[in-house]
């Protein structure tokens, strides 16, 4: 147990070796290498259509890849059985780009339903929590009971973070969790993912386009271009970097904005 | 490190100091609810208590709840209970849980009596408001058609065939397997039963009456409604989940116009297609049975078959195709564009679309049997 402990704090939570990711004749991710290390907020951004999500979903087994190997938590997800890849998938949540709710299950019961699998707790304390992880991501409790259909778009993601976050795990991937969120709104997030991450020692995975985000609340950049992970690095191995895409998105207009 | 998580109780002069210790997290959830469930009858007793978290080696949201909600339990007296020895790292998930309020109390409702009546008269009142609106969609579809006329630049004729593709041409091969075998049963049990009396040949009459005018032309829109109409209903109700009508309607365009002319349009010339297909499978599917089965070789078959029916029978059967394909398809994009937002809703719409659609089609069935009874066809 206690050796297992250690391997799991000094190896990277994620280890992505070779990926090649291919639909029909073109190839997404060739050769793909990143870790992603235990406890960071590792920040993932390319120009749209580079493989970003393709990437996640890879990662969390819903893309099939051509090669290469995928470790979380030290477990590979190809040799691993069934047992052990419930034990990973127990201690990883999603956000996805749309918030992917179940349209059928109100606020509460989205939240609810990962506990009620996992965890045999009373239905009070499952009320108590789904009131504090909404109180976590910054919502009012009376939306407990709407159905998400009647949520906005930004209740939408909070309520899908909020879902992603109901097991209390160890690694989430949050796919432009800010995307569609108005700046103050934005902000917030930023901020609360920075406060799980030091509270509960989560490690973040999040594909953003948001600039905002990368400055306040990453720690780690990777930038994904042909395929492969271009650089990775702090913010400023960003700036400092003379890649002609880094260039144009770490000193554009927007970019200069933000650093102002 | 870590280890199982343990709520010791521990005598510290006047005080009572409950020690928190091992990993509070999820996985140990059920386990810590009880001790915190324990720990809580303590309350209102004469002691001071306070909470020892120092030993606490994990700490996530259920465990930070679950003190928190101690804490709250044992303060009801006039002291407050205090949490000791948090690490600096835990301190804002137990600020961010104390903000929580007492959960509301979520009212299940009960069923009743007065509920169950309620749903009911709800229900009938509801048959009034379908009706309404099948008969809004058809002024809708009519007027949207007139314009069409008026303006026939508008039609939209790729998607006419599209759909006519989907709904006529792809269906021909299950539509000719069925209408066959069904052929083949009656003309089967038409001969077991007639070969009592010896009247065999006058399962050429039955076949034929039959098939021509109601099996032929009511199997099929039967399966049409399941086959096409709940697509109809999952096309148009996901694109209205996901705003593409509400698109199409700021762009200026009429989604009647655009969705369901075409998809009527299509079903409307290709139901009667189908029953022709269908009626004709049947007739063969019955004279081969009628053959193999009963010995009437194929031409005694078909002179028999010209002596019982008539143009007649066969005017009858297709007369009545267009009109059910045309229920079909309303009651098809009627339900389609009631889609609400969730997936529950779609499947919802879908079923009541295919149920509403085979109904419809029978009382039309019903409705033409007494017509041509009273014309004398």
């Amino acid at each position: 147990m206690a050796q297992e402990t250690q391997n799991e704090i000094q190896n990277p939570i994620i280890r992505v070796r070779d990926i090649t990711v291919q639909f029909g004749a073109t190839r997404v991710l060739d050769g793909l290498n990143l870790d992603v290390k235990r406890g960071e907020i590792l920040g993932f951004v390319g120009p749209s259509g580079a493989g970003k999500s393709v990437l996640t979903r890879t990662i969390i087994g819903l893309v099939p890849k051509l090669a290469g190997s995928i470790e979380v938590f030290g477990v590979d997800l190809d040799s691993s059985n069934t047992s052990q890849r419930r034990n990973v998938e127990r201690r990883w949540g999603v956000l996805f780009q749309q918030g992917a709710l179940f349209s059928s299950l109100t606020v509460r019961q989205n939240i609810q339903f990962p506990m009620r699998e996992y965890l045999r707790v009373s239905q009070r304390l499952m009320d108590e929590i789904t009131m504090a992880k909404l109180a976590m991501v910054g919502l009012k409790p009376d939306v407990a009971e709407r159905f998400p259909s009647e949520l906005s778009g930004g209740m939408i993601k909070r309520v899908a973070l909020a879902r992603a976050l109901s097991l209390d795990p160890d690694l989430v991937f949050l796919d432009e969790p800010t995307s569609g969120l108005d700046p103050i709104g934005a902000g917030d997030f930023d901020e609360l993912v920075r406060t799980l991450q030091r509270t509960l020692g989560l490690t973040v995975f999040m594909v953003t386009h948001d600039l905002d985000s990368l400055y306040t609340a990453c720690d780690r950049i990777a930038v994904l271009g042909n395929g492969k992970i271009i650089a990775a690095g702090s913010i400023a191995d960003m700036q400092a970097s003379q890649h002609p895409w880094l260039r144009q998105y770490f000193h554009g207009k927007r970019a200069r904005a933000v650093m102002s | 490190m870590s280890g199982d998580p343990k709520l010791e109780r521990i005598a510290k002069g006047n005080a009572l100091a409950l020690c928190a210790t091992g990993t509070w997290t999820a996985s140990f959830a059920p386990v810590l609810e009880r001790m915190v469930a324990d720990a809580e009858k303590l309350a209102g007793g004469p002691q001071s208590i306070f909470i020892d978290v120092s030993e606490v080696a994990k700490l996530d949201t259920f465990g930070a709840w679950l003190i928190e909600r101690l804490r709250r339990s044992l303060t009801k007296g006039a002291v407050e209970a205090q949490i000791a020895g948090l690490s600096a790292n835990y301190a804002s998930l137990v600020d961010e849980v104390r903000r929580v309020r007492a959960t509301p109390v979520i009212e299940t409702s009960a069923i009743t009596i007065t509920g169950m009546l309620e749903q009911i008269g709800r229900g009938v009142a509801g048959v009034g408001g379908t009706i309404a609106s099948l008969v809004d969609m058809l002024g809708a579809v009519l007027a949207a058609g007139a314009h069409v006329l008026i303006h026939p630049r508008s039609f939209r004729l790729t998607s006419t065939v599209h759909h006519l593709e989907q709904v006529c041409w792809r269906a021909v091969p299950i539509i000719v397997l069925i209408t066959f075998l069904i052929g083949c049963i009656i003309a089967q049990q038409g001969i077991f039963h007639f070969r009592r009396f010896g009247a065999d040949i006058f399962v050429v009459d039955m076949l034929g009456v039959l098939v021509l005018r109601e099996i032929g032309v009511l199997l099929v829109a039967i399966m049409v409604a399941g086959r096409s109409g709940s697509a109809y209903t999952a096309e148009l109700g996901s694109m209205k989940m996901r705003e593409e009508i509400d698109a199409l309607r700021t762009m200026g365009f009429d989604p009647i116009e655009v969705l369901v002319l075409p998809r009527m349009l299509a079903l409307v010339l290709a139901l009667p297609i189908l029953a022709f297909l269908g009626a004709m499978a049947a007739l063969y599917g019955g004279g081969l049975v009628a053959w193999l089965y009963g010995g009437v070789d194929p031409g005694a078959f078909l002179l028999r078959l010209r002596d019982a029916i008539s143009i007649d029978h066969f005017i009858v059967g297709i007369v009545k195709a267009p009109v059910m394909a045309a229920v079909i398809g309303i009651v098809a994009c009627v339900e389609g564009l009631a889609v609400q937002g969730s997936a529950e809703s779609l499947g919802q719409h879908t079923t009541a679309s295919v149920v509403k659609g085979i109904f419809f089609v029978i009382v039309m069935d019903g409705v033409f049997a007494i017509f041509f009874a009273s014309i004398g066809m």
